[in-house]
């Protein structure tokens, strides 16, 4: 009677065990995927750049590039993936942003593999586009890309290269009509490194973050000879131009504003890292070195 | 002549610490500046980083630190009284929640209008706690007898969590980059980094304190008892209507100068209480002028701790004050 008891809960730590070895297995043996879901959208444009593009079934709620996504189904996105959908679509290969825990635990019940992906620095960019060929059968072209987005970046630094390097403050945000919450790029991330490669140097090198709200003080305190504001509007007539400049004049004391080196980049796909970064830095490096 | 005498010393004592507070605050900061360049006239503006740094990056902050804080703190010490609850504060009505529902949607919607050098989130959140306060004030003055201080409550914290409702609902069908921001300014930072924000607030805020300052001596005959204070000549319903409009403005005009920043409503008109006891012409100034050393304070925490890195001041002051409320409660019960 007592050995019957104490059966049952190995019986069931064998089926779990079992269960969980057949997954595993199931995940490990991965062909060419041909149903591909992106829920990170500068993986998207990854994916159509190095010819993945047809694979792809569906996307998140915020992909917008390349064009062609703008027809797919869409999924949700980074806090709300819609794993039903997901899951209905029946994909053989999910990409996912490192975070979504849930969403991988999810997948792999249901045995669907994913490529996990996660922001890091420019290089990163570079690895990626390498492991999505690798992993899509698109090896060729993936290098391909990967060699051009290379070789654009070491024609920039070739260019800027001895030029004398202005400091720079990278802002991405901040409150509209004031100075008040600024956010920047800070001395980590593909936004620094952008910044770097294009011959600028970061005024927030020594703060190990992606980005960071810097008050007046810090700005005033730091003196950069060129601030550029990342503006995700695709063009400003002078007059917007104009009023997003105006808080700036506050600072008067900081070489950029004195010089008139404040310089708005317009453009959403500045802060993608995706192939758009090429593009990015060359228009950084214009900024920094006209 | 001796509560006169009483009153004098220790609002001038009150008074002393919060000019000190005041005149310190903007001397330190996360760069070391020269006091005696920042004030040499004979250098010129352009060139004077330390006259920059001090005149546009610390004043404006100092200033506004000490308004947001005089003004959360007196209005902390008016709704307490008034409503005969001392765990009331200045966002128990709902006023903060329409304030952040305000700047929620001017962020989300990114509105770009200003007036004045006044940009879209002040003046939305400004807006927004004006509606919360008429939709309050209508619900508890629609009881026939007047303004109920019971329905005003209810309402108020209704009100507040419907709001937060709202809020959490902006926020999450917003932008990542708008979401962020959002929640930034749910943080609260007087980093105004411009005088016009403080000059707009002002005439508000010096309204409302000519009012709290005309309901002083009410507010002690109130806080015994609403049948009492009628019994000796209280119009209670017009007390009341005006501390609450009073109070209610001063709060919108601070969270839209600085965001909702919490605590300094509650903790210290209770610490002024311990220290000086429970007369109100006492206890709103005293409170007024220590809510302006305590936020500037933890203001100057914010700027310095993490530098270069910044804190957001509210979660200097929730950090203070959450214990603190919890100590309270527990000596409570």
């Amino acid at each position: 009677m007592k050995s019957a008891w104490l059966a049952l809960p190995i019986f069931v730590l064998v089926l779990f065990v079992s269960f969980g070895a057949f997954v595993s297995g199931d995940v490990a043996a991965q062909g060419v995927p041909r149903r591909i879901i992106s829920l990170v959208p500068n993986v998207t444009e990854i994916l159509f750049a190095i010819g993945a593009g047809p694979q792809v079934v569906a996307v998140s709620t915020y992909d917008v590039e390349p064009p062609e996504v703008r027809s797919l189904p869409t999924v949700g996105a980074l806090i709300d993936p819609d794993t039903e959908r997901i899951i209905a679509l029946r994909p053989d290969l999910v990409v996912t942003y490192g975070s979504q825990a849930e969403l991988q635990t999810q997948l792999t019940a249901v045995s669907i593999p994913f490529f996990d992906y996660r922001h890091g620095g420019l290089d990163h960019i570079l690895v990626t586009m390498r492991a999505l060929g690798a992993r899509t059968g698109h090896v060729e072209q993936a290098e391909k890309v990967a060699r051009a987005l290379q070789a654009s970046i070491d024609a920039v630094k070739a260019r800027v290269a001895g030029k004398p390097r202005p400091r720079t403050l990278l802002v991405f945000g901040r409150e509209p009509g004031s100075l008040r919450n600024i956010y920047a790029s800070a001395g980590r991330g593909f936004l620094h490194d952008m910044l770097e490669v294009a011959g600028g140097d970061d005024i927030l090198n020594d703060i190990q973050r992606e980005s960071a709200q810097i008050s007046t003080e810090m700005i005033l305190a730091r003196r950069p000879d060129v601030i550029i504001e990342l503006n995700a509007a695709n063009r400003l007539n002078d007059a917007d131009l104009k009023a997003v400049l105006d808080p700036w004049s506050t600072l008067a004391s900081v070489p950029a504003v004195r010089n008139k080196r404040v310089i708005v980049l317009m453009g959403p796909g500045l802060t993608v890292p995706g192939p758009r970064v090429a593009a990015g830095i060359e228009k950084m490096a214009q900024a920094l070195h006209p | 002549v001796t509560i006169r005498r009483r009153i004098v010393t220790v609002i001038g004592g009150f008074a002393l610490f919060a000019i000190a507070v005041m005149l310190w605050a903007p001397t330190v900061g996360s760069t070391p500046i020269s006091l005696t360049r920042a004030f040499d006239r004979s250098i010129p503006w352009l060139d004077n980083v330390d006259a920059q740094i001090f005149f546009v990056a610390r004043l404006p902050r100092v200033l506004a630190g000490g308004l947001v804080g005089a003004t959360l703190a007196a209005a902390g010490v008016v709704l307490q009284a008034m409503l005969r609850n001392p765990l009331a504060t200045p966002f128990t009505l709902g006023v903060s929640a329409g304030a952040s529902l305000g700047a929620m949607l001017a962020v989300s919607m990114r509105l770009e209008l200003g007036i004045l050098g006044i940009t879209s989130i002040p003046l939305a959140s400004f807006g927004g706690s004006l509606v919360a306060t008429a939709l309050v004030y209508a619900l508890a003055a629609s009881q026939r007898r007047g303004l109920s201080t019971n329905v005003l409550l209810l309402a108020g914290v209704t009100l507040n969590s419907f709001f937060s409702a709202l809020i959490l609902f902006v926020q999450y069908i917003a932008d990542f980059a708008e979401a962020l921001r959002a929640i930034r300014w749910m943080m609260g930072g007087l980093d105004v980094a411009s005088y016009f924000p403080i000059l707009a607030a002002l005439p508000f805020i010096v309204v409302a304190f000519a009012t709290f300052a005309y309901l002083t001596r009410t507010l002690n005959l109130l806080s015994v008892g609403t049948e009492a204070a009628a019994a000796r000549g209280v119009e209670v319903v017009a007390v009341h209507r005006l501390a609450f409009l009073s109070a209610s403005l001063a709060t919108g005009a601070a969270v839209s100068l600085g965001g909702p920043i919490g605590f300094i409503g509650i903790i210290v008109p209770h610490l002024v209480r311990l220290l000086v006891g429970s007369d109100h012409r006492i206890v709103l100034p005293a409170s007024a002028l220590f809510g302006a050393a305590f936020l500037v304070l933890c203001d100057l925490a914010a700027r310095t701790i993490m530098s270069p890195l910044e804190l957001p001041v509210g979660i200097i002051t929730a950090v203070i004050g959450g214990p603190f409320f919890l100590w309270l409660l527990v000596k409570r019960s």
